[in-house]
């Protein structure tokens, strides 16, 4: 797949001396939805912030489909549209003028038929004519949403997107992402809910420190990184691992009741049959079992642990 | 030329006033129909003519500028401020727009405003007094060129401040005394000679004086130089806003 954003060598060091950004080197592909997963203050809202021009980066290249971010910022930035993780919006002005700003903003002939469409979409239309103050948070949500995709862009940037929103209306907001996306515009969204990268992400980039960690396939991702737990509930508790156990990989819960064996799902051999085998020649039996899976929360955690 | 987006902006500022007619436009209306209460009709029945003009006529020029000059600069530093204040700049900075852009639709939309109520003080004052236009071609031009060029300066300010107050000390603290002392209600010739030197420091004798020239043909300083002085103020608030630009001021990170 060709790469829409191509980031080079970035960095971004603020006048204050903070250094929010090492040396990024990143690649969108066109056509998917990229999570950008970091915790608070790891650099990730200054990327976006850079791509879309609105922060000067200090060195590195950007491109969006082939064009220089800063020599060519007028055809960069007719593709791109952002959604801010701020709730700013102009109080006093109507929904349907503010969109409508916003696609003249960006260079786009006025279009009511789109500005309808968008509206719709974004369930905004019944009201298009209310001031801006009068809405509810998910309301403003929508409508930074809207604003963004008033000239058609591309490429959509989507800054903690369900950051203060419901659960039913992040469902709702996902759903637009789809379709977004079925509609054939790349979406990159930034994040600390590892929840919302899990659901919707194709690719997920982990940044920490001004770093990415990693950039994966969401599911090699969790593939390669993620490990499995059975956990067998027992009939009687055991005071200490047992001797002819101990050559698999248990741990015993402190009230001697549960026995949990961690194993890679990568290997070849997953070593359940012997453990079982073995359970039973030291006749220890269990009530019931349960199997997990690390989540990309847990994936997560452990990567940014590991860089500290 | 992206020439949607200043239509948009244009378009935005001035939504804007018809939100705010009321402080827009009938206030500076009001407050100017006070002046003409008290120094045309009360005060100025007691003042001879100057320079063969009634006094009540001698100030319209000069109203007329004060006005002018400082609504074109709240208007346009309010216009670039506010967008900072509330954090919806990230939009016009993300935009496929150049500065030049941005400046044409917010400094327009400013001078737009102020020129409509220049004329509207206009024709207030023509209700009060008798007002003749020698030069409207003139007029016009430092009307015009006049609006543009504090617009400008109230965009620099609109930029450089990072509060509330700040964008009310310039205007408040040096405009209007310049103002006040640039002749808006005398001539310079009225005063003693050091004090005639003096005032050929402040910038805005020089626009008032053309501009009452453009009604009366009398004038303070040579027209000629007001036009001049008028272009370089102009000259100066576009490099300024220029350099803003180019580094970032306070604009981008």
């Amino acid at each position: 797949m060709t790469s829409i954003i191509s980031v080079k060598g970035l960095s971004k060091t603020y006048q204050s001396g903070f250094q929010a950004l090492k040396t990024v080197d990143l690649d969108i592909r066109e056509g998917e939805i990229f999570a950008l997963l970091g915790p608070n203050g790891a650099g990730k809202t200054t990327l976006i912030s850079i791509v879309c021009g609105i922060v000067t980066p200090t060195t590195g290249t950007v491109t969006v489909a082939g064009h220089d971010i800063i020599t060519d910022y007028r055809a960069t930035r007719s593709l791109i549209g952002l959604v801010p993780q701020e709730l700013t919006a102009d109080a006093f002005e109507t929904v349907g003028n503010s969109v409508s700003f916003s696609r003249g903003l960006f260079g786009q002939p006025p279009d009511p038929a789109h500005i309808e469409k968008v509206l719709r979409e974004l369930s905004l239309w019944d009201r298009r004519d209310s001031k801006i103050m009068t809405l509810s948070g998910g309301m403003k949500r929508r409508l930074l949403i809207a604003k963004a995709l008033a000239h058609e862009p591309r490429i959509l940037f989507l800054d903690e997107p369900t950051a203060g929103v419901d659960v039913s209306l992040r469902k709702d907001m996902w759903e637009v992402v789809r379709q977004l996306r079925a509609s054939g515009v790349t979406i990159i969204l930034t994040t600390h809910y590892i929840e919302e990268a899990e659901e919707m992400a194709d690719r997920v980039a982990v940044i920490a420190r001004g770093q990415i960690i990693v950039v994966e396939d969401k599911q090699e991702l969790m593939r390669k990184m993620g490990k499995k737990q059975l956990v067998l509930h027992l009939s009687n508790s055991l005071g200490a691992v047992p001797e002819a156990l101990a050559a698999h990989n248990l741990a015993l819960s402190d009230d001697g009741k549960e026995l949990t064996f961690t194993y890679d799902t990568q290997a070849g051999r997953t070593g359940i049959t012997a453990l079982l085998r073995d359970l039973a020649d030291a006749s220890i039996t269990f009530t019931d079992l349960a199997t997990s899976q690390s989540s990309l929360e847990d994936i997560f955690v452990d990567l940014v642990a590991s860089t500290k | 030329m992206n020439i949607y987006a200043v239509k948009a902006i244009y378009k935005f500022e001035m939504a804007r006033a018809w939100r705010t007619v009321m402080q827009s436009i009938v206030s500076p209306v009001l407050s100017t129909s006070l002046y003409f209460v008290v120094f045309g009709a009360a005060i100025g029945s007691r003042i001879q003519q100057i320079e063969g003009i009634s006094y009540g006529a001698f100030i319209v020029p000069g109203l007329i500028m004060l006005s002018l000059l400082t609504q074109s600069i709240s208007n346009a530093s309010f216009g670039i401020y506010f967008p900072r204040f509330a954090g919806t700049i990230y939009e016009l900075l993300s935009a496929p727009v150049s500065p030049l852009e941005i400046v044409i639709g917010y400094v327009g939309a400013a001078a737009t405003k102020s020129i409509i109520l220049g004329l509207i003080i206009l024709a207030t004052a023509a209700a009060f007094v008798e007002i003749h236009v020698a030069h409207p071609f003139w007029m016009i031009t430092f009307l015009v060129l006049t609006a543009i060029t504090f617009s400008m300066l109230g965009f620099v300010i609109g930029i450089w401040a990072d509060g509330f107050e700040k964008l009310q000390v310039i205007p408040l603290l040096i405009v209007t005394p310049l103002t006040f002392l640039g002749g808006t209600f005398y001539s310079i010739k009225m005063l003693p000679e050091f004090w005639q030197t003096v005032s050929l420091f402040n910038p805005v004798v020089y626009l008032i004086s053309g501009f009452r020239w453009s009604f009366y043909e009398i004038s303070d300083v040579n027209v000629g130089i007001s036009v001049a002085m008028t272009l370089v103020f102009l000259a100066v608030c576009l490099a300024i806003i220029s350099w803003m630009f180019k580094t970032g001021y306070k604009l981008k990170a």
